[in-house]
């Protein structure tokens, strides 16, 4: 399970529960219910419209559930304005005030608490150090990059030691490079303070590299919460399956019964009967959806394999190749080759063979 | 050899001298013949007719008379900023926070005022305020007085219907720059531990400056030239310099005087850019940071 590296005595935990949020007609998050560990990092992962917003907020304190409660450290505050929860908060545009300068900026919430002048202005530099942003008080936000000011932002929100640090898509509105390098950066100040941190991000890389664990929402349902590891090997549902990573899937009737976790054969509509693992129990004839990912795919020849397909085009990505296959009854295929491994990739038009080991096809019930 | 790309118009951000002057000729042209002709030849006159003196401008600023209209303009153009300030940044607010229907009428009442003519508006005013006029009727009415008040020629009448006539000036600017303030700021302030007095002290209301700088500058310079409203509604008692220059020049024709007297108050004007030329700049007249 996951081991926070170093948990500070302030960082606590959250809890949800059973929370449901009604925008008119539209159910934004329905029935949701986690656990954050002290000190974890946790991100919320989904695409737009799937609620993820919608509970970061309720957790903030702008939005206030129809039903169930938000627990902040045991405390139930799911009432309380945002103002009273003490809690960071990093926005997806910096919103770093454009009239204060940088370390007027960052001493603000100490000046919302009443902390003196002098003490407000050395906590403000240390945290601008913290972000290594030191010599940079004076100026104001708009003289800054946009990588400088979300440092700043993170600054300002950690300065008053808040006991969760809750994150809304920061690093969206920055260029690729610079969000990879804030993405290891931020992970570790958050390993350094040790703060609990719930992360809102709809781009599953960021959420595999950054967080501890993460839940995968889509249309205000919690579909899973796991480890990065467990999501990628172990999708508990066909939509964590693709949304999380690329994956191959295929539409086919269960031969015989299986129990969770068993293997199951599969007649797909190929005509072809394969065998898979069934993540649910299986009932004979049942329509399931097969999911493989394009790396769990090998090249045999065309009479060895499984499946045979034809190679319809070759993606060259430097450490790795890419095939996209198509089969006899015009299913399309990716299967990925990495880089080293390439010698033996076919040409175009070829007729290959394909094998997998049985528990990496992946048999999700409920063909949709 | 390779051409400069010729960029005359379209080309770029920035337009070459010639055609900047090109675009903006018509109206400098107008500016020139409207504005600074007639105002440099009543400058003239007020310092070199009948000879080369500064007696006209020493009559204008020693005579009691011309300098209790003086004060009183200025008086008065600053009560009506202030009034106008007060009523406009709620109502800034509200629009800044609404959209849809409720947005379409809260500009629409804040523009149709200023589609109609000021002169109508006056005479509203003075259909209001005279001695058998709507408030006074309502008043006895009610029983609260037992003879009509004088509410009409008197400063405070001058005072509400001018703060009336130019509050668009006011809410404009100022919702303008309230608009512009995304609410990821107060969001950001109250996750701050910033309460919403607070988030309003510290955030909102110094983010909404450049707006009430310019909407005070325009109302309080519109309320010293100001002319229909106070010369109905204050009458001669509450004469304001307008009136005043437009009186000399009328009835006195003395050009030379007149000339004086917008000379003070332009020098007065002008001395009042300079000093808040620090805090304010001349691009916020025109709305948002």
């Amino acid at each position: 399970m996951v081991q926070p590296v170093e948990v500070s005595s302030r960082s606590v935990g959250i809890g949800i529960r059973g929370i449901v949020k009604r925008f008119g007609a539209v159910t934004a998050v329905d029935e949701v219910s986690l656990a954050v560990e002290p000190g974890e990092f946790l991100a919320l992962l989904g695409p737009s419209g799937s609620g993820k917003t919608t509970i970061l907020m309720a957790i903030a304190g702008f939005e206030y559930p129809d039903e169930g409660e938000i627990l902040v450290g045991g405390e139930d505050v799911t009432w309380t304005p945002p103002y009273h929860r003490n809690l960071g908060m990093v926005f997806q545009k910096y919103t770093l005030f454009p009239h204060m300068s940088v370390l007027e900026n960052i001493a603000f919430p100490l000046k919302m608490r009443g902390v003196g002048r002098a003490e407000r202005e050395e906590r403000a530099r240390t945290a601008l150090a913290t972000v290594r942003l030191d010599g940079f008080g004076e100026r104001k936000p708009a003289q800054l990059s946009g990588g400088q000011q979300q440092r700043v932002a993170i600054a300002r929100a950690i300065v008053y030691k808040p006991r969760v640090l809750l994150m809304d898509e920061p690093l969206s509105a920055l260029d690729k490079n610079l969000r990879e390098e804030m993405q290891i950066e931020t992970k570790q100040l958050q390993r350094e303070i040790g703060v609990t941190v719930v992360f809102v991000t709809h781009d599953q890389t960021e959420a595999l590299t950054m967080a501890d664990r993460v839940a995968v929402l889509d249309h205000g349902r919690l579909q899973q919460i796991g480890t990065p590891h467990e999501l990628y090997e172990a999708p508990k549902s066909a939509f964590v399956a693709g949304f999380i990573g690329e994956t191959n899937f295929w539409q086919g009737e269960a031969r015989g019964a299986a129990a969770a976790g068993r293997v199951v054969s599969v007649e797909l509509a190929e005509g072809v009967t394969i065998e898979a693992t069934a993540v649910d129990a299986v009932t004979e004839r049942a329509k399931l959806r097969v999911a493989i990912r394009p790396e769990r795919l090998s090249l045999t020849a065309p009479e060895q394999g499984l499946l045979s397909a034809r190679v319809e085009q070759e993606i060259y990505a430097g450490n790795a190749t890419t095939l996209l296959l198509s089969t006899a009854s015009g299913q399309s295929l990716k299967l990925r080759l990495p880089a080293g491994s390439a010698m033996q990739a076919p040409a175009m038009g070829d007729l290959v063979g394909l094998r997998w080991a049985a528990q990496d096809a992946r048999a999700f019930g409920g063909a949709a | 050899m390779s051409a400069r790309p010729h960029r005359w118009l379209l080309g770029g951000r920035h337009y070459s001298s010639a055609a900047s002057l090109a675009l903006a000729a018509p109206f400098l042209i107008l500016a020139f013949v409207t504005f600074l002709l007639p105002l440099g030849s009543l400058l003239h006159e007020s310092l070199f007719v009948p000879a080369p003196t500064l007696a006209h401008y020493e009559r204008a600023v020693t005579a009691p008379v011309y300098l209790r209209v003086m004060l009183r303009t200025l008086r008065i153009a600053a009560i009506v900023t202030a009034l106008a300030l007060l009523l406009a940044w709620p109502l800034a607010l509200v629009m800044a926070r609404s959209t849809g229907l409720k947005l379409a009428i809260l500009v629409a009442s804040v523009l149709l005022p200023l589609w109609t003519s000021v002169l109508v508006r006056t005479y509203a005013w003075m259909v209001l305020l005279q001695k058998n006029g709507v408030i006074n009727q309502m008043l006895m009415a009610s029983g609260l007085v037992d003879e009509p008040l004088k509410l009409l020629y008197t400063e405070t009448a001058v005072v509400i219907a001018m703060g009336h006539v130019l509050l668009p000036f006011m809410v404009l600017p100022i919702y303008s720059a309230l608009r512009g303030i995304p609410d990821d700021y107060s969001r950001a302030a109250q996750m701050l531990g910033a309460s919403e007095w607070a988030t309003f002290r510290e955030v909102i209301f110094p983010l909404s400056l450049p707006g009430v700088t310019s909407g005070c500058l325009m109302v309080f310079l519109l309320a010293l030239g100001f002319f229909v409203t106070p010369a109905l509604i204050g009458g001669p008692q509450q004469m304001m310099i307008a009136t005043l220059v437009s009186q000399q020049v009328r009835e006195m024709l003395d050009w030379s005087f007149a000339g004086a007297l917008v000379g003070v108050m332009l020098a007065f004007v002008l001395l009042l850019a300079l000093i808040f030329k620090r805090a304010v700049r001349l691009d916020r007249f025109v709305g948002s940071a």
